[in-house]
């Protein structure tokens, strides 16, 4: 579904990422994996044109990426949820699911947003109240149901369990995992929280300075312990 | 008490246009945070457009439409043509660029329509209503432009609160790397921004006109009184600029009925100093306060 190839992109004279290739398949979730600076988050701003590849490409189906601008990628079925959430909190939870509705081929309907309340019921009693006053774990929620509206096709998730209990980020991955199962949604979640996301994700992908270390099952990268020391840190 | 009467409505009247002027300058800090030094000269241009249609014979409203429809078209170009290359350079070059445009426009009005001064027409009365034995201060013109800062204001809240356009906007204003990811096309948006703020600033301009004489400097002392009033309010809440320009409207008024007009300006700045003082975000600001 997401096919990346040869994928580099710098920062000025920093080489962030540096000729990443793999394939994430449709209907699977596949873990992006790394230390801090590894170029995770590099490559999700990447592949959705926050950063542009000075070599290489990524590929939506068979919709080559590089050169489509940021503002177009959610009406190709593409939602990239930033590290740091993205939560707009001036705005209320109701507008900010709105906003996920507008990036999409098609008009987004009320019954879209009324499955979003009824997948999130704390998102609902909040409707009419700012962001600003939702916990962490809510905020992951809104932006997740911010970004389904968009009805993607392939979801990037940027940290999702940053600074959340781990009670919310079992709650969250659990979410996630039955969205796959769904929709037939196409996940690719980078992390620093190894342990959890490989326990939900098919693939892993590990990326240390810039480069694809390995790419596995994910059972296979949970199981490798010199990897797991060497690179995941558990 | 038709003294007090009297400073009072027409502090009114003035706060009112202080109030569009400062909504103005509120609507593309909010987008930009460029404060548009500009914004009085864009207004003065557009006056001399609609001064030299009314002045061809034709009717005060299509002036009046003429000056709001190319504000509209001068914010969109500008913002397209000048404040998009320095959008994400340092801010002191935003700041530059408006003080240029300030300079080029006067400079361009005054070669292209001179820099005599010239009588701008009211379309409504400008003597006072008399109510029993009493004179009421407040004019035809008055209340035309009470009602004229209201009615943009209304339209402002419901095209922010209740359209998509308007929510776009927001978001665009307040993140620009999620709006973008969520498929708003950001660029148009600040575009749009700056049009309706110049827009606005065209009507404060025409208000300020009416029944006044007009010349390229007509403007510019709305600017610091537009500026006080818009930082009184918080630079960020459009509801501020609104009640910091009637704040500042009624209270200048008594200072002059009461004091005398050679301390206008002396006390806006004291206004703004306490407030300033009091609360450093403005009025109506909501930024949280920095947990230590």
């Amino acid at each position: 579904m997401l096919d990346i190839r040869d994928l580099t992109a710098a920062y000025g004279p920093v080489t962030a990422l540096d000729g990443v290739s793999f394939t994430a398949p449709e209907g699977k979730i596949t873990a992006v994996l790394g230390a801090n600076g590894a170029g995770k988050t590099s490559l999700l701003r990447t592949i959705s044109g926050l950063l542009r590849p000075t070599r290489g490409t990524a590929y939506l189906a068979d919709q080559d990426l590089s050169r489509v601008p940021v503002e177009r990628m959610s009406r190709l079925g593409l939602s990239h949820v930033p590290e740091g959430r993205g939560v707009i909190t001036e705005l209320t939870v109701d507008e900010n699911l709105r906003l996920g509705g507008m990036g999409r081929a098609d008009r987004a309907k009320p019954a879209d947003l009324e499955r979003i309340y009824t997948l999130f019921p704390k998102l609902a009693d909040r409707r009419h109240k700012t962001a600003h006053v939702l916990s962490g774990g809510e905020r992951q929620m809104l932006v997740i149901g911010r970004a389904l509206l968009a009805t993607p096709k392939v979801l990037l998730l940027d940290e999702p369990s940053l600074g959340l209990a781990p009670r919310i980020v079992a709650q969250i991955f659990d979410l996630l995992k039955s969205l796959v199962e769904s929709d037939g949604l196409t996940i690719v979640l980078v992390e620093q929280n190894a342990r959890s996301a490989l326990s939900i994700a098919d693939f892993g992908v590990v990326l240390n300075l810039g480069k694809l270390v390995v790419h596995d099952d994910a059972a296979v990268l949970a199981g490798d312990d010199t990897l797991r020391h060497a690179y995941l840190g558990f | 008490m038709q003294q007090f009467l009297t400073t009072a409505l027409s502090g009114l009247t003035q706060g009112m246009i202080f109030a569009a002027f400062a909504l103005a300058l509120v609507l593309i800090w909010r987008s930009t945070r460029i404060v548009n030094f500009a914004q009085a000269p864009m207004a003065m241009i557009t006056v001399y457009i609609a001064l030299v249609i009314i002045d061809a014979g034709y009717s005060y409203w299509l002036g009046f439409a003429a000056a709001l429809l190319s504000g509209l078209l001068l914010g969109a170009v500008v913002e397209r043509v000048a404040v998009r290359p320095v959008e994400d350079k340092p801010h002191i070059n935003a700041v530059i660029l408006t003080l240029g445009l300030f300079i080029v426009i006067h400079a361009l009005a005054a070669v292209i329509f001179g820099s005599r001064y010239r009588s701008f027409p009211a379309p409504f009365g400008l003597s006072g209503f008399k109510v029993g034995d009493m004179n009421i201060a407040l004019t035809g013109f008055g209340v035309f432009s009470i009602l004229a800062v209201l009615a943009v204001m209304l339209l402002l809240v419901l095209l922010f609160r209740f359209t998509n356009v308007g929510l776009m906007m927001r978001a665009s204003a307040f993140n620009q790397e999620v709006a973008r990811l969520l498929g708003v096309r950001v660029t148009r948006m600040l575009t749009q921004g700056w049009a309706l703020a110049a827009m606005v600033g065209s009507l404060s301009g025409l208000l300020i006109a009416g029944g006044n004489l007009v010349h390229p400097s007509y403007m510019d002392s709305v600017v610091v009184f537009g500026f006080v009033a818009a930082v009184l309010g918080g630079l960020d809440s459009p509801i501020g600029a609104v009640v910091g320009g009637l704040i500042l409207g009624v209270s200048l008024s008594f200072v002059s009925g009461y004091i005398g007009s050679e301390v206008v300006a002396l006390a806006a700045l004291v206004i703004l100093m306490v407030v300033l003082l009091v609360r450093p975000g403005g009025l109506f600001s909501h930024a949280p306060a920095r947990r230590v």
